[in-house]
């Protein structure tokens, strides 16, 4: 599978490193900003309040 | 010849048909590390980095609120800037009137003991959604609740994990702490009384008188709720505080806020 994208991706070697951290730090703001705190909700709900309110 | 042919051409088929069978198997293999992987990932990004980012997000939000409450009164230039070293009675602090818009932001909180930084958002409403998961607010005020400065309980509820926990340490109060609440007006100073665990259902920790429902007020209460244990919604954590000073915004930063350390000195 990573090989693949290994080939798929343009370019010498370092343009595809380049390429690669760039997809990485995408994956990783997208688990940080939606997914984490999506699951977080649905995994462990959480209540401060007394009461139902 | 013919017998390292045959069998160069047995070796060429084994090799293809292993071929065929590892992409399938690479590729589960591979998934299955990224979902490892991934699981790490969020355990840390719910245990510490999640809190850190919220945390100094909710710090911020809170930071340009005091900045902008401290350019609507901004000190008579020609005053020396005398950090206030003695509160004026209770009695004397103003009272805001309730907001009526869900999350309004009406108030901050510092609590010295969370950290020389610590400031967090206090707005109207205790909604999961529209208050307390706010990546900007973080504390929200009981609907109902007295208001900071009456007579009363001024109840306030906050995570102690996750999304920012701003109440992260509330356990770690010690009797006597100072907290504070900042709205427009000034400095209300609480200070910290002691701390209980109850079931979920224990309204009446937000009663007037905490614990005695029906019993007049005389005393001026902050009352914070928080989960208890971490990580759970089995039980809640409240704390209560008592209001022991009031600081005009005039009357220029409270001095323990102004220079924390020389405040200890």
């Amino acid at each position: 599978m990573y090989a693949a994208l290994w080939r798929i991706l343009p370019g010498p070697a370092w343009l595809r490193v380049i390429l690669l951290l760039v997809l990485v730090g995408a994956a990783l703001t997208a688990l940080v900003a939606w997914v984490f705190p999506w699951a977080a909700e649905i995994l462990f709900p959480q209540d401060v309040t007394v009461g139902d309110s | 010849m013919t017998a390292l042919a045959s069998d160069t051409g047995r070796e060429v088929r084994r090799r293809n048909a292993q071929r065929s069978a590892l992409p399938v198997v690479g590729v589960i293999g591979e998934l299955l590390i990224t979902a490892g992987v991934v699981v790490m990932l969020f355990l840390g990004w719910y245990l510490w980095l999640g809190d850190v980012i919220a945390g100094s997000a909710q710090n911020d939000a809170a930071a340009d609120l005091q900045q902008e409450w401290a350019e609507q009164s901004p000190p008579d230039p020609g005053a020396a800037v005398v950090p206030a070293v003695e509160p004026l009675d209770p009695s004397l602090a103003p009272v805001l009137a309730e907001p009526t818009a869900i999350a309004e932001r009406f108030a901050t909180i510092i609590v010295p003991r969370f950290g020389e930084d610590y400031v967090r958002t206090i707005a109207q409403g205790v909604g999961l959604s529209s208050v307390l998961n706010d990546p900007e607010t973080g504390v929200g005020h009981y609907p109902g609740t007295a208001m900071p400065g009456a007579v009363g309980n001024f109840a306030v509820a906050a995570h102690r994990t996750t999304y920012g926990a701003p109440f992260k340490q509330l356990v770690d109060l010690k009797v006597g702490d100072s907290i504070y609440i900042e709205t427009v007006d000034g400095w209300y100073h609480y200070a910290y009384r002691g701390l209980e665990y109850v079931r979920p259902t224990a309204v009446d920790v937000l009663a007037p008188v905490p614990r005695q429902p029906g019993t007049e007020a005389t005393e001026r209460i902050l009352t914070m709720t928080t989960c208890n244990p971490l990580f759970s919604a089995a039980e809640r954590a409240i704390g209560y505080a008592v209001m022991t000073g009031w600081y005009p915004r005039e009357g220029g930063t409270p001095a323990e806020l102004a220079d924390p350390i020389a405040a200890v000195r």
